[in-house]
């Protein structure tokens, strides 16, 4: 069990990379490599859990202690999300630009160089 | 290159990948040990400094300039879509039609949720230093909370409700905003971004000294350059048609 989530880290970038490698539409390889993306959340939280461990903000219900889960790699996966949302967003944008340059969002027909 | 030999390359990349990540999964430490070096010192920096969210701590007093980079990663690729979304001299905006618009439930949850909506996002934003969030998950919350007016079929009063030249000033604003501080506290501490502030009382809503004011300045940064970027997004969905379409 214990390594259970360190596979589903290494097997969400494995798929998401095999999933931009064998697309169709650009959109689609955008989405692909979120969920390559999303490796690295699983991979940075798993890192940092404590069997049992309550979340590192405390407050009336814990008192400020040393037994919970890394907070470190939290704000690393927080960072994470946010660039890769940003990210997102600007390869969105250039798809839009290449559908509308090209008259198609297929890699495989994208293949002239121009200018 | 055929595309059983890009296949071929493909699974061989994979595959190595793959090995490479067993190897480095297989030499870490166990899932859910109670050894965590960098938790320690994160939590009792935290503590010392008033922060009862130590992901807050983390991310805008210990390691403040990182998160500063990572707004300007936003500004900058909010800044880059803007300008590849730009219609170009061949297209231009037009009118949408009247149309059906939305189911009046749809349009009734919608403006419910408007309010409530703003209201949590503020909220979120505002309590970064205490509570689960902070100021680029409340950001969020604004800018995605603000287009249910856009669900409920408004996007005139959408449009009215956020003007786009408006918001890219407040997003600039929040970065500037950002930056400032760390600068004041170069020149008043002699170290950028150092906390400087009083901290206040552990748990309060003023307390963890510049970490609530930065969390305000991301928190208008994130919710002004979401607002920006979906309204790109929607105004080439909506707005935008080339001659040709229209010829056709």
């Amino acid at each position: 069990m214990s390594g259970y989530a360190y596979a589903v880290a290494g097997a969400l970038l494995l798929l998401g990379g095999l999933g931009i490698a064998r697309s169709r539409d650009l959109v689609h390889s955008v989405v692909c490599l979120s969920v390559a993306q999303s490796g690295t959340f699983v991979l940075l939280l798993a890192v940092g859990y404590q069997q049992g461990a309550p979340a590192p903000v405390f407050g009336s219900t814990t008192s400020p202690n040393d037994q919970v889960v890394d907070p470190l790699v939290q704000a690393l996966a927080l960072t994470d999300i946010v660039v890769s949302g940003t990210v997102t967003a600007l390869l969105l944008a250039l798809a839009i630009q290449i559908g509308k340059q090209h008259g198609t969002v297929d890699p495989d027909e994208l293949s002239a160089l121009e200018g | 290159m055929s595309r059983t030999v890009r296949w071929c390359v493909l699974g061989v990349g994979l595959a190595g990948v793959a090995v490479v990540l067993g190897m480095a999964f297989g030499s870490m430490p166990d899932f859910g040990i109670d050894r965590h070096p960098y938790r320690d010192l994160a939590v009792a920096a935290s503590v010392s400094h008033g922060t009862a969210n130590v992901v807050s701590s983390v991310n805008f007093d210990q390691r403040g300039l990182d998160t500063l980079i990572e707004e300007t990663i936003l500004f900058g690729s909010v800044v880059a879509a803007l300008a590849l979304l730009r219609p170009s001299d061949e297209e231009h905006l037009h009118r949408p039609g009247g149309g059906r618009g939305p189911l009046e439930g749809t349009r009734a949850v919608g403006y419910l949720m408007l309010p409530l909506t703003l209201v949590v996002g503020i909220d979120v934003v505002l309590h970064g230093q205490v509570t689960p969030g902070g100021g680029f998950q409340g950001g969020i919350v604004l800018a995605t909370g603000l287009h249910l007016l856009y669900v409920g079929g408004r996007y005139r009063s959408l449009e009215r409700l956020r003007p786009i030249p408006l918001f890219e000033y407040t997003e600039s604003a929040g970065v500037v905003v950002f930056a400032a501080v760390g600068l004041a506290t170069l020149a008043g501490a002699g170290s950028f971004l150092a906390n400087t502030l009083p901290y206040g009382t552990f748990g309060q809503l003023v307390s963890a000294g510049t970490v609530p004011l930065l969390n305000v300045a991301v928190g208008v940064a994130v919710g002004s350059g979401g607002v920006v970027l979906l309204a790109q997004f929607l105004q080439q969905l909506i707005l935008v048609s080339t001659d040709e379409a229209e010829r056709s």
